[in-house]
């Protein structure tokens, strides 16, 4: 994925979001690295800007330390560009901006998010529980979570 | 043969005034046997008609349907029975107890009284009534209310939409059948149904009242619940709608009563416009039975081929598409006697 | 008009047509709905949580049972996944029986589709011709893998078992016999005047929501967007086939049938194909006894299931079992334009919308 094309527009996301994302090199992927409280403004402009009008995927890893939010981004019709977004958040009062007035499709996925692991997301209007009874207590995706049973 | 039932209904009365019975006395053990009957014709005849329905669907469907008791499976329905015979009867907490144990006899009692004025053979009405049609129309728009009962007292969501929608239905529906009817009487001059029957002996009233048949058909369907109408249950939406929270007897009670509208409906069809009891050959009661289910088959044939159409659409096609027809099939009709009378005049 | 108090209905989780364990609560006036809101999880196996205690191989079975209704491509997602975290490298005959069980699968979930539509709307005969005819289907997958429904068929590195000898007759005739099924489920099913009538012109999706909204897959083509995964993404061979991307225009019911009956006739074209170039030779590749991807590798893979876009994410610590997978399910993310398309209908469109979004709740809980 690293034609002249996807470099061109790696450098145009760069330039514009002036310092504040970080390029990491992934072999599918045009890999972008955020602050969670810029991800909104970047979200916006790969919308706006890049065509990136799909949110494929959106997930969270628990890396011990920290989650870590990535979110996959095509086009449609597709472009040629795949972009991967990530930002990490500490583990404590785990919280990342919403994303679902710019794709309507993060909501279930930020209540998944929410429900397994725990990060709450600001600004999502309806936070709760998607897949796991509304009165279940812990997030089971995190690595400490106790399994039973 | 001919003569079977109604030479053995007065050999019985005369046997019975010689025991010493006033006539009054002996005509009414008389009618009170002839119901007898009827009650036991028709819970063979649904336990027949279950058993064939779904051998039909199967045959339909590719599949062999019941398969296990007896020859063909025909002892399926009987095993069924005895199995909802033997059913815990549940009533749930929250129903309107003497409401809920009242609809399914209601149902059942409305749909044996249908049975009264239809001439099942030559001189074998139980009831010759002069308003004879009147009577099987009013009374066939009974049954909605069972179904209302049914709906209400079960205090379910699903139980009360499916209600109300059987009342729409009716209220939609009854117009067009009657209507449709008309075309029958103004032709025949009479509401007696035997009176029909003995108008058709030249012609069938399938060949002079087409347009009539086929609304009646439509409406029929509608008022009998049965796909693609069948919204007052409708499974896939309503989950059983009105009978959702009946089981075992009961609900079996409805279901009785539904096939036992089934079979009414159908003879009244085949003595409006298929000659009734009239026919060669055979005598004049297998002619009857013969047509009547011919037009079950059919009646089963458009339940399981098509889907179930939406409740707008339904009403749509009622005040919109059935009765204008049914009107101008009256006025065509009326037209057409007035015709007729001048030529022949 | 009378003011009538609004009621809620609660369709499922135990209800004839929710295709599993989903609970839509409807808000209602009447017949009309005014809103619905969807609640998941009946049918939640924490599969993701699985994946984690379990090496690589061993969760193919776990990603088979995901979309029960199409076995072979919820799998086949999972082991292309892999194959792209481990660099293993899958022979040309795999891939060949591989597109040809993975089209028959979803083949075998469009004619559930269009049975279930049929059933959902009481035309219970169609359910039975579909069923008839993916029996057909489920044959072949004993053929092969000795299971029906779900055959864990897909290997790391390739299949489990080369195909058998009275696969190809069974195929050739199968394929030999779909335009014949279609012509019965256009006379039986699309071309009956009351299903048109409850299906066209209900639930429209129109594209820019289906976008916004995630919507994938048959869904997404019945709106007039023509995005197929096997198209745009270029894995499995697909380049090498002809065949067309069946789009439909108005987003409706109707619209979501006719793409699928065209899917089965663009998939059983593709099978055709793949018969033809299939090469001889190794079913299995070279795959090393214990997987461990390098630590901190990551890939999303995606394929286009019967549903829609199927992802993995895959994280690797560097252990024989992954970090974290998760799944992203098109049942998952279609349902969420179930409100969106039923609000304002009536309360027996929003069956016939569950039936046309043709969700799995196998997939969408996981």
């Amino acid at each position: 994925m690293a034609d002249n094309d996807s470099e061109a527009t790696s450098n145009q996301i760069l330039n514009a979001m002036e310092g504040r994302v970080q390029a990491y090199p992934d072999p599918h992927f045009l890999g972008l690295r955020i602050e969670p409280a810029d991800l909104p403004g970047l979200l916006l402009y790969l919308r706006d800007q890049a065509g990136m009008n799909y949110l494929a995927n959106l997930t969270a890893t628990d890396l011990k330390e920290e989650f870590e939010l990535t979110y996959h981004l095509y086009a449609i019709p597709d472009n040629g560009l795949k972009m991967a977004v990530k930002t990490r958040v500490p583990r404590d009062g785990a919280q990342v901006p919403s994303v679902i007035t710019l794709y309507p499709t993060a909501d279930w996925q930020e209540r998944e998010v929410f429900d397994l692991m725990g990060i709450r997301f600001i600004g999502h209007p309806n936070l709760v529980r998607v897949l796991l009874p509304d009165e279940y207590e812990g997030h089971p995706l995190r690595k400490d979570f106790k399994k039973e049973g | 043969m001919e003569n079977l039932f109604v030479n053995l209904a007065r050999a019985l009365s005369v046997w019975l005034q010689h025991l010493g019975l006033s006539p009054f006395g002996s005509d009414l053990l008389l009618l009170v046997l002839q119901w007898t009957a009827i009650i036991l014709i028709i819970t063979l005849n649904v336990l027949i008609l279950v058993w064939l329905e779904r051998k039909i669907s199967g045959f339909m469907q590719e599949r062999l349907g019941p398969n296990r008791l007896g020859p063909f499976g025909c002892f399926q329905t009987i095993a069924d029975t005895l199995k909802l015979l033997t059913k815990e009867d549940i009533i749930p907490s929250q129903t309107d107890r003497l409401i809920f144990k009242t609809a399914p006899m209601f149902f059942i009692i409305v749909s044996v009284l249908l049975y009264a004025v239809i001439p099942m053979g030559r001189d074998m009405a139980v009831v010759d009534l002069n308003v004879g049609l009147f009577y099987f129309i009013s009374v066939g728009s009974l049954t909605t209310i069972a179904i209302l009962m049914a709906g209400w007292a079960s205090n379910n969501k699903w139980s009360l939409l499916g209600a109300m929608r059987s009342v729409a239905q009716m209220i939609s529906y009854e117009i067009p059948l009657a209507f449709s009817l008309l075309g029958v009487v103004m032709i025949t001059g009479s509401l007696n149904l035997s009176a029909i029957v003995a108008a058709q002996s030249h012609i069938w009233f399938i060949i002079l009242q087409p347009v009539a048949f086929v609304t009646f058909f439509i409406a029929a369907t509608a008022e009998l619940n049965r796909g693609p109408f069948d919204m007052p249950e409708a499974e896939q939406e309503l989950t059983a709608g009105a009978f959702t929270e009946y089981s075992g007897m009961r609900w079996a009670l409805f279901f009785l009563a539904e096939y036992t509208n089934l079979a009414a409906v159908s003879a009244l069809a085949a003595t409006l416009f298929f000659g009734g009891w009239q026919g060669p050959l055979l005598p004049s009661w297998i002619w009857i039975i013969i047509k009547t289910y011919l037009i079950m088959l059919v009646f089963m044939w458009l339940k399981w081929t098509f889907p179930r159409i939406r409740m707008d659409h339904l009403m749509s096609l009622s005040w919109k598409v059935l009765i204008p027809v049914s009107l101008l099939n009256i006025l065509v009709t009326g037209v057409g006697i007035e015709i007729f009378k001048g030529m022949r005049w | 008009m009378f003011k009538t108090d609004r009621y809620i209905i609660n369709i499922g989780p135990q209800h004839p047509s929710t295709h599993g364990g989903l609970h839509v609560e409807a808000v209602m006036d009447g017949e009309e709905v005014v809103d619905v809101m969807v609640h998941l999880g009946y049918v939640h196996r924490s599969v993701e949580k699985i994946a984690e205690s379990r090496t690589y191989p061993q969760f193919i079975p776990y990603a088979a049972r995901l979309d029960y209704m199409a076995t072979n491509l919820p799998a086949w997602g999972y082991v292309g996944a892999v194959e792209k975290l481990t660099g293993v490298a899958v022979p040309e005959r795999a891939q060949y029986i591989r597109v040809i069980m993975g089209e028959l699968s979803r083949i075998a979930s469009h004619m559930m589709f269009v049975g279930s539509l049929a059933i959902d709307l009481a035309a219970t005969t169609g359910l039975l011709y579909c069923l008839r005819d993916r029996e057909r289907i489920m044959d072949m997958f004993e053929m092969t893998s000795g299971q029906r429904l779900l055959s864990a068929y897909m290997r790391i590195g390739g299949v489990s078992h080369d195909l058998p000898e009275e696969f190809f007759p069974a195929i050739r005739s199968f394929l030999a016999d779909v335009p014949r099924m279609l012509d019965e489920y256009n006379g039986l099913i699309t071309g009956n005047e009351i299903l048109q009538a409850r299906c066209s012109g209900i639930g429209v999706l129109d594209p820019e929501t289906a976008i916004a909204y995630g919507v994938t897959g048959p869904n997404l083509r019945a709106s007039g967007i023509g995005y197929d995964l096997r198209r745009a993404d270029l894995y499995g061979f697909y380049d090498r086939f002809d065949f067309e991307v069946a789009v439909a225009q108005k987003g409706d019911c109707l619209a979501r049938l006719l793409v699928r009956l065209e899917e089965i006739q663009q998939s059983a074209k593709i099978i055709g194909q793949a018969l033809e170039q299939m090469p001889e030779g190794e079913i299995l590749g070279k795959v090393p006894k214990v997987l461990k991807p390098e630590k901190g590798r990551e890939v999303y893979h995606r394929i286009e299931s019967a549903k829609g876009e199927l992802g993995y994410y895959l994280v690797s610590d560097g252990t024989e079992k992954p970090a974290r997978l998760h799944v992203r399910a098109p049942s998952f993310i279609n349902l969420m334009v179930l409100p969106v398309i039923s609000r304002g209908g009536k309360l027996q469109d929003i069956i016939a919308n569950i039936a046309t979004l043709d969700p799995v709740l196998g997939e969408s809980d996981r």
